[in-house]
């Protein structure tokens, strides 16, 4: 390290005022990152490491302050800099990129021209040269065909690209520093791989330093030098990327280290205690589901304009196929895992076997009755929809919020059921105890529970009519590492104890090895891969599996 | 996505029940908004006029006295008297049951039946938002107060169709916003979910849907009952509705009115006050309520 770093964070601290009295977000942090330095900053959701970070750029928001400590910056003490000069600084020296690339851009105006916005206001070119600038900065970011993608709008973009654009906009002023708060999440693992890669290659090539926020460990061991974990405000450990895998000191960063899924670790593997290992799964049966020439079309609609429509030419543009003629099996006490990328059709599926959806073609058969035939619009009524149900991927947007934990979880017997009254109370109380949810939460409305408590809810909900099949959508796509080990494990000791089949629709190939015995990847709308998980992910078979594979960052085991 | 280190449960500890937590909650914005407040005592000053105004007020409002036409105010009569020699100050207190009436019911009808209607054209779209929306399109081309009068005009000079008619130049209102709302929330996760607990698209709008836009809806209720005050007050200025000697505060305005020029500004000028703190009593109470509901602000 360098004798004096580019930024110096000392001491630190940040205080919200909230109603219940001050909160203390940030405290006494330290952090340093020298010149040409990519540093990860890492921590679970609560733990200040966003807030870190906009304390450094100065744009907390207004109940937020820094109450102690100084940020130095190339040798200028931030935290007492004039509002007019840190507007100066912020972009042209300090650049930030956030989680969302498609709310960081402006959606009606091209992505070129806002890229000449931040040339112009910062005085790096003029009215002249300034699109010849801009493109030579989306070449730079390896968009390809820069002088067409010049006059996109972002939403004619994918997300990546975006992201792509974000990351040209932060950087079209070559600052020294570049501030990323978690700007992969939300985009697929091969294009976290490409946007990273690209990230790292420019700040290497400038001799720009990067700091990087994220939540996963796998991530910052790939692409950083040194680490930062953080833990409720706190700073409990910082030492160089290959050490702190190899030998993490603080119990936070083992405990953080155990939770993430890896390679070669088992479901129990993930919790900071021995727990007791797994009764054997019992074979699986015969075939539950049977899903066979499975299609689902959209018309487009962007295509056929009106005078597409006028003259004819709507008719004879195809439709999109979301999911194009797929068919597989769910064996009775089976877990199967779909995955894929974003678009690929794996949520289609899936709302599709839930009867959520109507397929356009095909025949989904549970149990011997060909679902696929009834109306999604009817099937509420039908007796086979108590023995299908789901968890959703979002534990928040799926609890009504003006329901309480134990209304929610007693919906379905009210409707589907016949426990009524203390039959009903009671059985409820069974479920929260079966998913390890304090009873006294059973009171509190969604808002009230934690991110952990919600997924708990919605997974008694779910379970609460003994269904057959649970469709488990990206169940702990929304949650921490440490909580999703545990609701991971919850869900196999449930599966083994009630004798449920999985299909379990995830992006995240590491979740899958370990709750699924079978594995179906999928890309546009077909089934490129299927088989046993170990098979699958040790030896894959189709070119796109081993792409995605290779794209998962791992730390150092 | 917060990363304050607020966790759910502490937040929770605090609040035993949801109507303790609504009632905690209010009392925080209204410490935080002194305005808020002060339209709430407003409220209550005004629903206690309603209710209890027409027993307390000092003269019978609709006895006239020749011999004391036109005073200015006084001790005797602290708003003045007006051509007829009616005590003016109990005539507004009186007025305020009636304004306060016409205008509650035809905002509890118009969020009955815009509401719901809109509330359906947004959870099923197609046909049903076809009508409705184009329903509410015919009924915004008019000039709303312009409609209004045809509605009184057309179905007769009573207080039950000033109510309608109230209603009616409405509803477009209503039924977008509820479409809106409804339209945010059809593919939420929690109507999925009550999809697959095997509620009926019914029973899911009337059940999940409705009750998650109420609050939004009540904040709407409160701005709108200002606008059927005043719309109330209009149709009977211009001479539909209510009809003297009733006493009520448009009609009271108008006949007010051509005093001014004489000098015999209490005659106008007191309906006009009472009409005034009425509208921005719900217009503040609006913005309150805003406050209150929206859980952005509940941290």
């Amino acid at each position: 390290m360098s004798a004096s770093p580019l930024l110096d964070v000392r001491e630190l601290t940040v205080e919200f005022a909230t109603r219940r009295g001050t909160v203390c977000a940030v405290e006494r942090v330290d952090l340093s990152i020298a010149k040409g330095e990519t540093l990860a900053v890492v921590g679970e959701s609560g733990s200040g490491k966003s807030v870190t970070s906009y304390a450094v750029m100065r744009i907390l928001d207004r109940a937020g302050r820094i109450t102690g400590g100084s940020v130095t910056f190339s040798g200028m003490a931030l935290q007492s800099l004039p509002e007019v000069e840190m507007r100066d600084l912020r972009g042209r020296e300090i650049s930030m990129i956030f989680q969302n690339p498609r709310a960081a851009l402006n959606p009606i105006r091209q992505v070129g021209r806002q890229i000449e916005d931040v040339l112009l206001q910062h005085g790096q070119a003029t009215r002249t040269d300034a699109k010849a600038r801009a493109i030579a900065v989306l070449e730079a970011v390896r968009i390809a065909r820069p002088e067409e993608r010049y006059h996109a709008y972002p939403f004619q973009l994918s997300g990546g690209m975006c992201q792509r654009i974000v990351i040209a906009l932060a950087l079209a002023c070559r600052p020294q520093l570049l501030i990323a708060d978690e700007p992969t999440t939300g985009l697929d693992v091969t294009t976290q791989k490409s946007v990273m890669e690209l990230v790292t290659e420019l700040t290497r090539k400038r001799g720009m330093s990067t700091l990087l926020i994220t939540h996963d460990l796998g991530l910052a061991a790939s692409y950083c030098d040194r680490v930062v974990v953080m833990e409720k405000g706190r700073v409990v450990e910082t030492a160089a990327a290959g050490a702190i895998f190899r030998a993490p000191s603080h119990p936070y960063t083992r405990r953080l280290m155990r939770a993430t899924p890896r390679p070669g670790a088992g479901l129990r593997d993930l919790l900071p205690e021995g727990a007791a290992p797994f009764p054997a799964a019992p074979p699986t049966g015969a075939p539950l589901l049977k899903v066979e020439g499975l299609v689902k079309e959209y018309r487009r609609e962007g295509g056929a304009g009106f005078m597409a429509r006028l003259t004819g030419h709507a008719a004879s543009q195809a439709p999109f196929r979301a999911v194009n003629g797929i068919g597989f099996e769910v064996r009775r006490g089976e877990s199967v895992g779909l995955v894929g990328e974003s678009g690929c059709g794996k949520s289609t599926t899936s709302m599709m076997v839930m009867r959520l959806l109507d397929s356009t073609a095909g025949h989904i058969t549970f149990d011997g009755e060909d679902i696929g035939a009834i109306p999604a619009q009817r099937f509420a009524a039908s007796p086979l929809r108590r023995r299908i149900q789901m968890v959703f991927q979002d534990p928040t947007d799926s609890l009504n919020p003006r329901h309480t934990a134990a209304r929610a979880i007693s919906d379905p017997i009210r409707r589907l059921g016949t426990l009524r009254g203390s039959a009903l109370a009671a059985r409820v109380e069974e479920l929260a105890t079966l998913v390890g949810l304090p009873l006294p939460l059973l009171d509190r409305f969604p808002h009230q529970l934690s991110g952990g408590q919600k997924a708990r809810v919605g997974i008694a909900r779910a379970i609460a009519l003994n269904p057959d099949l649970v469709v488990l959508d990206e169940p702990t796509a929304a949650l921490d590492v440490s909580v999703q080990a545990v609701v991971l494990n919850l869900l196999h000791e449930l599966k083994l104890r009630l004798g449920m089949s999985y299909l379990f629709v995830s992006h995240d190939l590491n979740v899958v090895r370990l709750l699924c015995d079978r594995v179906i990847v999928m890309r546009a709308g077909r089934i490129v891969e299927e088989g046993p998980v170990e098979t699958v992910l040790e030896n894959p078979a189709a070119d796109y599996t081993r792409e995605l594979l290779a794209a998962i960052p791992h730390p150092p085991a | 996505m917060s990363d304050l280190p607020v966790t759910a449960e502490a937040a929770a500890l605090a609040r035993p029940s949801a109507a303790g937590n609504l009632f905690r909650h209010a009392r925080y914005v209204l410490a935080g908004n002194p305005v808020t407040a002060f339209s709430f005592l407003l409220l209550l000053f005004l629903i206690a006029c309603a209710a209890f105004g027409p027993s307390l007020v000092p003269y019978d409002p609709q006895v006239s006295n020749s011999l004391r036409t036109l005073q200015p105010p006084s001790a005797q009569h602290l708003f003045g008297t007006d051509q007829l020699g009616r005590d003016i100050l109990s005539r507004v207190v009186v007025a305020c049951r009636l304004d306060l009436g016409i205008a509650f019911f035809s905002v509890a009808l118009v969020f009955a039946v815009g509401g719901l209607a809109g509330v359906a054209a947004g959870f099923f779209g197609g046909w049903t938002d076809r009508i409705v929306g184009r329903l509410a399109d015919t009924i915004m081309a008019f000039p709303l107060f312009v409609l209004a009068m045809g509605v009184v005009a057309a179905l007769g000079n009573t207080v039950t169709n000033i109510v309608i008619a109230t209603a009616v130049v409405n509803f477009p209102l209503y039924a977008r916003i509820a479409r809106a709302e409804a339209l945010v929330r059809r593919n939420a996760g929690y109507v999925q979910a009550a999809r697959l607990t095997g509620n009926g698209e019914l029973r899911i709008l009337l059940s999940t849907i409705l009750p998650n836009i109420l609050p939004i809806m009540a904040v709407q209720m409160s701005l709108t009952m200002g606008y059927a005050i005043l719309n109330a007050a209009g149709l009977s200025f211009i001479g539909l509705g209510v009809r003297p000697p009733t006493p009520e505060w448009g009609i009271m305005v108008a006949e007010g009115a051509s005093f001014i020029v004489s000098g015999e500004w209490w005659v106008a000028l007191f309906p006009g006050l009472a009409l005034m703190l009425a509208v921005f009593c719900f217009n503040l109470l609006g913005d309150g309520l805003r406050d209150i509901v929206d859980p952005q602000r509940r941290t």
